[in-house]
């Protein structure tokens, strides 16, 4: 695509010598020459970006409604209409509810911790005035760095025999497991994973909050008696970050329930389907085993869910918007 | 939280208290990246025994490092994420800013229809498009190329949000007076409201470089050749077929990708935040 | 019901000297303003009084009790905040019950669920809300109670804010600046208000702002500060009718007051801008000093030379029942603002010669260094007055 044309105002008019003199009443006033002048320009402004949003988002989306709906492959020239057959083939694959399930409960352990790791060293930095900077850079950096590269670092960190957390527990005469190949200790692992990578954040969204409340709140506090830690922490903090803490729960579930690169590098989803979440199965059954129905009906449950969270996010958030 | 009052200063011990629980949070938080550098310069000898240093007693940095970089294309890996990372910025932008101009600034029929698509576009998951975006990707025949590394994401219903959403608090006056001082529509976007929402150009940059240098799921859709992956892919790669449980040069590769992120977030720690927390109204 | 004493404060932000010196004390029962433009120190001074800062040198006692080092909760004051601080997360009679049950009720009773359970709860918690409400009533804020502070006018917050310093009948009421988030209307619907509450009330209030306006119509007495210091304590009259320093002359009154400078002849005759006028001063001969007129101070002459100052009309701003006249004087660079009334000179156009002139009284005389020159009975001139307090 190449860049928009320029446009000017009068851009919609022909050029001046092949203009006609037609009776006023048959000319489009100045006014409405000028609003089709705006009009042309704004689309043809507009126009690639459409163009792309149509082709790259919008008609996606509706072509894996389209296949989750009918027995279209991968290559396959001819389709069918089957209706709900894929859904029903998904759910009741083992496989699958096993990714749904784990999914729901890797999501349901990392956002609590997260959060409360995330305020608690927020509230931490805040209470103090030095080395802010410092501790939040450090708190933030694994949300930065490529979770490919650290995903291999925490793999040498739980190697059963030469990491340092066995070799740690070991010592202190813990019992030690092979952290990553074991199904009680895979799924939680990566959730610690996913909180590790998170926390810093939830972290930077609440210390932004923190920000936002006036100090005259806790000046007024400090004037009707609320004045020690915890009584300024009920009367003025918690309550003063509600809407954002409602923000901050959506966002990181969403980011939550697109974790893939760690499970990918480290379990595969398994062992079994010990460690498998919503993604990698999309991933698996879409472009390892070229399962097209099967992969976009994954897709769309997965999509549903994540729409389910933005409704509930609007939903709540328009409501707390009377609050200020 | 006591704050900026004079009287809300922390009192010694609180303040040591405060100094240790974030010390001690912070180095738990540091030792997947302290392990990675400790192994990136380990022997295997020392990665295999079983006693716990971080510094090694042999050196052995030199050799892993060249062993990534010779082994494993990780210049290769590496170029092509930047080739990436730019191309999509760049066109990101070029898209984004027209569009973003016309919703904020322009009245035309259809402007709620335009801004509905951008919003439809911001909601969805990009991972739900893979299949579509492959399957589009393998008529136009350009599958295991650069252009099917780019071409999904050449514009981002988030960045046209986040400049529509900048544009909007510029004055309407100051278009205005551009306009009668001669500029075009197009001359307008480029040299009165992309510079005037400089912050938020910038934010964004970084929140896409970011995603897209980290970003594994779709070039390991995209792309099957070694010459074309970008570094996440590229490492696991590395991982996969060379390295094995050859850590060293594994942890070296590892170090090295992460490192340019790393350095750019120390050096611009405030742009950095912002433009990774305004990528949270992308929900 | 309290007085205060404040003390020789002194208070810095690292190296900028914020409040030098402020000594001051409010009698029990008094409205006092502390007035001056912004960045002056008067906020400052208001939150030192609160204990929401503390002084760096000095001592203030609040009543028969020296409160330095004592937190906000042990002074007995209460405070109206600019923004008015209220809490959004609460109903207006939460926000109004939040001192009472700080105060009253104890850590254990006030756990979220548990605290209920305790003896006494129950019967401190109706009375906390019978008092909210008598407060709430006398207001006009009854029906609001069960509001939320977002869901209100601005006006209902402010009230809502006052209700919350009044509910816990404090000794001192603090107000920082409780009007300058409301509009020019409703600003001096709340000014009588306040000053219908400070009547009915009785107890002290300490007032910040920077509206002359507000200082001079509700004071019993305003300090005038400026740049960390205080200039002048008195009534409003005095202040703007007898002002002990050039600053202060200055900063009070709209227009500006016009400031000339002469030098002092014998027999009480002052040489400025060529003529020469009478004043109430009969200090050595030759003294440079600074005239101080105000606007309305001035007639119309018949003619100029002793007693009147002759300029040409430069500009005639119409207000209606006066006109205010910008005249050039001879040898001074910005002109002098003369207001006259309308119906006294009719005939007035630009570049016409005038003479006004002003009664010796109403010449307000500076020494150079900015410091008021008063006559005193006794021994003619006085050579300075220091920084006084008077009334009350």
């Amino acid at each position: 695509m190449s860049a928009p044309v320029a446009l000017s105002g009068s851009s919609g008019e022909p050029p001046a010598t092949t203009r006609v003199r037609i009776p006023a009443s048959r000319t489009a006033t100045p006014g409405q020459r000028q609003a089709f002048a705006e009009a042309l320009a704004a689309w043809t402004l507009a126009g690639p970006a459409l163009f792309f949003l149509l082709a790259l988002y919008l008609l996606p989306v509706i072509a894996v409604v389209l296949i989750a709906l009918t027995d279209w492959q991968l290559g396959g020239r001819s389709l069918t209409f089957v209706g709900l057959t894929n859904f029903r083939e998904v759910f009741a694959d083992e496989g699958f509810r096993a990714s749904l399930l784990n999914t729901i409960v890797y999501v349901l352990v990392v956002v609590p911790s997260t959060l409360m790791l995330g305020l608690l060293i927020a509230l931490l930095i805040e209470s103090g005035r030095s080395c802010r900077a410092f501790y939040r850079a450090i708190h933030f950096l694994p949300f930065m760095a490529t979770l490919t590269a650290m995903a291999i670092a925490w793999e040498t960190l739980l190697h059963p025999t030469i990491g340092p957390v066995n070799q740690a527990l070991a010592a202190i005469g813990l019992p030690t497991a092979n952290w990553l190949r074991d199904e009680s200790t895979a799924l939680p692992v990566l959730a610690i994973i996913g909180v590790w990578q998170n926390l810093g954040y939830a972290m930077v969204l609440y210390l932004a909050g923190l920000k936002g409340i006036p100090q005259d709140l806790y000046d007024a506090a400090d004037v009707d008696g609320a004045d020690l830690w915890l009584d300024r922490l009920r009367t003025v903090t918690l309550p003063m970050l509600g809407p954002i803490s409602m923000f901050v729960v959506i966002v990181v579930a969403l980011r939550a329930l697109e974790s893939f690169d760690a499970v990918k590098l480290l379990t595969q989803g398994g062992p079994g389907h010990a460690s498998e979440v919503l993604l990698y199965t999309l991933y698996r059954e879409s472009f390892e085993y070229l399962r097209t129905g099967y992969g976009a009906a994954v897709a769309v449950v997965f999509l549903a869910i994540v729409l389910t969270l933005t409704v509930i996010q609007v939903r709540v958030l328009d409501r707390k918007v009377h609050y200020q | 939280m006591s704050r900026a009052t004079s009287i809300g200063r922390l009192s010694p011990p609180v303040a040591i208290l405060r100094h240790a629980a974030l010390l001690a949070t912070g180095a738990l938080i540091l030792v997947p990246f302290v392990w990675m550098v400790s192994l990136s310069i380990k022997p295997p000898g020392e990665i295999f025994s079983t006693s716990f240093f971080l510094w090694p007693k042999q050196f052995y940095g030199v050799e892993n490092y060249t062993r990534a970089l010779t082994d494993a294309p990780l210049p290769r890996y590496m170029g092509n994420g930047l080739i990436v990372c730019a191309v999509i910025l760049a066109l990101q932008i070029l898209f984004c800013a027209p569009c973003a101009y016309a919703l904020a600034k322009l009245r035309f029929p259809g402007r709620d229809l335009l801004f509905g698509v951008v919003l439809i576009g911001l909601l969805l998951p990009h991972q739900v498009l893979s299949l579509p975006l492959f399957i589009l990707g393998y008529h136009l025949g350009i599958l295991n190329t650069y252009a099917a590394l780019i071409f999904p994401y050449v514009v981002s219903p988030f960045g046209i949000f986040l400049f529509r959403q900048c544009f909007k608090t510029i004055p309407n006056d100051v278009v205005h007076a551009a306009r009668l001082d001669g500029l075009s529509e197009l001359a307008i976007v480029w040299k009165i409201m992309v510079p005037m929402a400089l912050p938020a150009v910038i934010a964004f940059a970084i929140f896409s470089v970011v995603g897209h240098w980290n970003d594994l799921f779709w070039p390991l859709i995209a792309v099957r050749d070694q010459s074309l992956m970008p570094p996440p892919l590229g490492i696991m790669s590395f991982k996969n077929e060379e390295a094995g449980n050859d850590y060293g040069p594994l942890m070296a590769a590892s170090t090295l990708v992460v490192l340019p992120l790393v350095i750019a977030f120390l050096a611009a720690q405030k742009w950095f935040v912002e433009g990774m927390t305004g990528g949270a109204v992308k929900q | 019901m309290a007085s205060v004493s404040i003390e020789s404060i002194n208070k810095n932000y690292g190296q900028m000297s914020v409040l030098r010196g402020v000594s001051l004390s409010v009698a029990d029962g008094e409205f006092l303003t502390l007035l001056g433009p912004s960045g002056c120190g008067k906020s400052t001074l208001l939150r030192i009084l609160a204990g929401l800062e503390m002084q760096d040198a000095g001592s203030i006692s609040i009543g028969e009790q020296v409160v330095d080092g004592l937190r906000p909760k042990r002074r007995d004051v209460a405070m109206v905040f600019q923004s008015y601080a209220l809490y959004p997360h609460m109903t207006v009679a939460s926000n109004m019950a939040l001192p009472l049950r700080m105060r009253r009720f104890s850590a254990f009773q006030r756990l979220p669920v548990l605290g209920r359970l305790l003896p006494g709860t129950a019967r401190i918690a109706s009375e906390i809300d019978m008092e909210v409400t008598r407060t709430a009533n006398a207001l006009g804020i009854g029906h609001l109670l069960a509001r939320k502070p977002g869901q209100l006018s601005g006006g209902q917050r402010q009230r809502v804010a006052v209700g919350r310093a009044m509910v816990r009948h404090p000794a001192v009421f603090l107000m920082d600046e409780p009007l300058s988030n409301l509009d020019a209307k409703l600003r001096v619907q709340m000014r009588t208000e306040i000053k219908e509450l400070h009547q009915r009330l009785g107890v002290t209030f300490v007032y910040v702002t920077h509206d002359q306006a507000e200082a001079m119509t509700l004071s019993d007495r305003v300090a005038v500060m400026l740049d960390g210091e205080l200039l002048q304590v008195a009534p409003p009259q005095d202040i703007y009718a007898d002002p002990d320093d050039r600053r202060v002359a200055e900063f009070i009154g709209s227009p500006k007051i016009n400031m000339l400078d002469g030098v002092l002849r014998e027999h009480g005759l002052l040489d400025v801008a060529g003529s020469a006028l009478r004043v109430d001063a009969d200090a050595l001969a030759g003294t440079h000093l600074t005239l101080a007129i105000r606007p309305e101070a001035f007639h119309l002459a018949h003619q100029g030379g002793q007693g009147a100052l002759t300029g040409s009309v430069r500009m005639i701003e119409h207000m209606g029942s006066d006109l205010f006249v910008h005249l050039d004087l001879a040898g001074i660079n910005h002109p002098l603002l003369a207001r006259l009334l309308a119906e006294r000179a009719p005939h007035i156009a630009p570049g016409q010669t005038l003479h006004v002139g002003v009664r010796p009284d109403r010449v307000l005389l500076f020494t150079r260094d900015g410091r008021r020159l008063r006559r005193q009975a006794e021994s003619g001139y006085a050579s300075v007055t220091p920084i006084r307090e008077t009334g009350r």
